[in-house]
């Protein structure tokens, strides 16, 4: 599903540049469960967001789904993200303005399907998270687990095949944690690929593979108890 | 196009206008204003262009009327100060020295004098005239006719009165044709009707009567007051004007630079003056019209490049979940148009109100100053198109600026 090879990755700070990812080899197949910790500042997120077709790499290759990502345009970018990609993310990032099942369904919009079926799908995928009551309200009306199950709704409504996480659970509390954990197992479970950026040893423990990211580079990829449990 | 029936669409730009409810308002204002003031201005030009129209709607406009005064020069012996009035020769030398350029000419003699019928009278103008009148200065007739060529020959004792006279001298529902009037002691059949004009008048409340009658009855022998003359087609009125003026000086023996002894007014010259000023309001009117135009345009853009700004983070989350460039460019731009057209419409009721009430203000009656005050529908569509031209390009910057930034830059914004 997310193969990398050799991937390389610097920001120019002036006129120098930050070498930030340091030749990273990642295979992720259809169906895994991955965790990517590391400290602050390792590059978690740079590499995410490579994945997420947000940033571009520098040297290597990476291929999503069997596709060579190269000299990506915003447009075919912004398509392959709609249909490959869900995002989720600490900050939730949610649009203020609109309701839960507005924000749901906005992906959908984008997908360029109708009104009508854009709400029911909508509704399904909050119901599914356990927030059919609440798709009338506004984000500031929610609590911020229940805004991060709305964000995961929002990322699943367009059946992707890869979800991506930055820190979902950075902001939230050891109780709602342990739920939104739950709602990514059930979606893996489902048989959707899940990489998550964590740095919480809980929460990577119940994932299924733990890579380890240290400047730049992994350090250590390896299967977690969670896997012979299934 | 499919995105402009999408419900979802409208709600995006709803929601945009929700968040800078006071900005917005203030910057539809602009464009607002500039239509406003276009309509308005357009409409009262056209009202008063229209009321010059009507005012001169009768009258054969490149005309000049020539007078005698008295002169303030000595010349070949004579004293200044010397009076001395207009003859038949004077017409007649006119009348052939410039025959291709005189189209009408009409000498005129005019008196006040008391006019009776039975035990009703009252005093008025009682003019002689040529049936050429008819043409330099056309009379609406509501009974009969006008002088003809049989009552210049035949020296006819007929009268042609204004609807007013009828009033003060015949009972109601009298017919007054056929009917005789006593003007100075002498019977006058009455021939014609003719109504007022609430135009430049020379002559309200008049009894017309023939030329040749007028010079036996009042005795006048050759002398004229003076004339009226219309120039052909293309003819420099303003020329005309002053070669006429030469001629008569030296008919008359008066110095060529006197500038008193004769009066004459240039309706041609006038008229240019009052055509002048208006094209000069005209073009005011769409020079500020359009500048304010374009600067409430360019408030709009302005307001939605800070709305785009503060919406960096926003559009970084709609391009995270699959928004392409040019969705959002879309979206953008349709605000751009939705927010000027909207200030257009409001613009255009307003002025249409506007006109409305000034119509009812100063276009009604006789003496109105602005005749119609009214705007073409071709120039209000022309406006909104350009409007919605210029909407979308002034909404195409913002636009740039929203997708130019990159999707992962535009996350991390706070
Ligand atoms: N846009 C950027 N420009 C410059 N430096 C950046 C940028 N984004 C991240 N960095 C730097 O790259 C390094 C890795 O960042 P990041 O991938 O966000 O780390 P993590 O998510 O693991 O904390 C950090 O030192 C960070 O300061
Ligand atoms: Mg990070």
């Amino acid at each position: 599903m997310i193969k990398i090879e050799k991937l390389h990755k610097s920001y120019p700070i002036g006129k120098d540049s930050l070498h930030v990812l340091k030749g990273i080899d990642l295979h992720i197949k259809e169906g895994e469960f991955v965790s990517i910790m590391g400290s602050s500042g390792s590059g978690k997120s740079t590499l995410l967001n490579i994945v997420g077709l947000l940033d571009i790499h520098d040297q290597g290759n990476y291929f999503l789904n069997g596709q060579l990502i190269k000299n990506m345009n915003e447009k075919k970018a912004a398509i392959l993200r709609n249909k490959f990609l869900g995002f989720v993310f600490q900050s939730f990032n949610l649009i203020s303005y609109k309701t839960a099942l507005e924000n749901v369904a906005l992906p959908l919009y984008y997908k360029g399907l109708k009104r009508k079926e854009r709400l029911k799908i909508a509704l399904d995928y909050l119901e599914k998270v356990g927030l059919k009551e609440w798709a009338n309200h506004l984000p500031n009306e929610l609590s911020g687990g229940q805004k991060q199950r709305v964000a995961i709704a929002r990322a699943l409504v367009t059946k992707p095949k890869v979800v991506l996480a930055d820190e979902p659970t950075g902001a939230l509390d050891s109780g709602t944690t342990d739920s939104v954990m739950g709602l990514l197992k059930d979606i893996n479970n489902e048989g959707m690929t899940v990489f998550v950026i964590t740095h919480e040893q809980e929460v990577a423990e119940q994932t299924k593979r733990i890579v380890h990211l240290k400047d730049g580079v992994i350090i250590n990829d390896f299967l977690t108890k969670e896997i012979k449990k299934a | 196009m499919r995105f402009l029936f999408d419900t979802e669409t409208w709600q995006e730009i709803y929601g945009s206008i929700r968040k800078n409810k006071l900005r917005t308002g203030i910057t539809i204002i602009g464009v607002l204003w500039g239509i406003f003031l276009l309509i308005v201005l357009l409409g009262a030009t056209r009202g008063l262009e229209n009321s010059f129209k009507n005012a001169f709607g009768n009258l054969a406009t490149n005309s000049v009327f020539v007078w005698t005064q008295s002169t303030d020069t000595p010349f070949k012996g004579f004293q200044k100060g010397r009076s001395f009035r207009l003859t038949m020769n004077d017409i007649d030398v006119l009348k052939s020295e410039y025959a291709s350029e005189i189209k009408f000419l009409a000498p005129r003699n005019q008196t006040m004098n008391l006019i009776v019928r039975d035990f009703k009278s009252g005093s008025f103008k009682v003019s002689g005239d040529y049936p050429i009148l008819d043409q330099i200065q056309k009379k609406s007739l509501t009974f009969g006719r006008f002088l003809n060529q049989n009552d210049i020959m035949s020296m006819s004792k007929v009268a042609v009165i204004s609807e007013e006279m009828v009033k003060q001298l015949f009972d109601k529902e009298e017919m007054p044709i056929g009917q005789y009037i006593k003007i100075n002691n002498i019977n006058y059949k009455v021939v014609g009707v003719y109504e007022p004009s609430n135009t430049v008048n020379f002559d309200r409340d008049t009894a017309y009567i023939p030329f040749t009658t007028f010079k036996k009855v009042y005795n006048s022998s050759d002398k004229i007051d003076w004339m009226m003359i219309t120039a052909n087609n293309g003819v420099n009125i303003e020329q005309l004007e002053k070669d006429l003026l030469l001629t008569l000086k030296n008919l008359h023996k008066v110095h060529p630079e006197d500038k008193r002894a004769f009066g004459s007014i240039n309706l041609g010259k006038e008229i240019g003056r009052l055509t002048g000023f208006l094209t000069g309001m005209q073009f005011l009117t769409w020079f500020v019209g359009i500048a304010t135009l374009i600067a409430g345009v360019f408030a709009i853009g302005n307001i939605l490049l800070i709305t785009v700004k503060e919406r960096t983070k926003e559009i970084g989350i709609r391009r995270a979940i699959g928004a392409t460039p040019k969705s959002i460019r879309q979206q953008i731009i349709l605000e751009a148009v939705f927010l000027t057209a909207t200030a257009g419409m409001l613009g255009i009721i307003f002025g249409a109100f506007t006109l409305y009430i000034i119509d009812a203000g100063f276009g009604q009656g006789p003496d109105a100053a602005l005749i119609n005050p009214t705007v073409n529908i071709p120039i209000i569509l022309i406006s909104c198109t350009i409007l919605i031209f210029l909407g979308t390009l002034i909404g195409l910057i913002p636009a740039h600026m929203a997708t130019i930034i990159k999707p992962i830059e535009a996350l991390r914004e706070e």
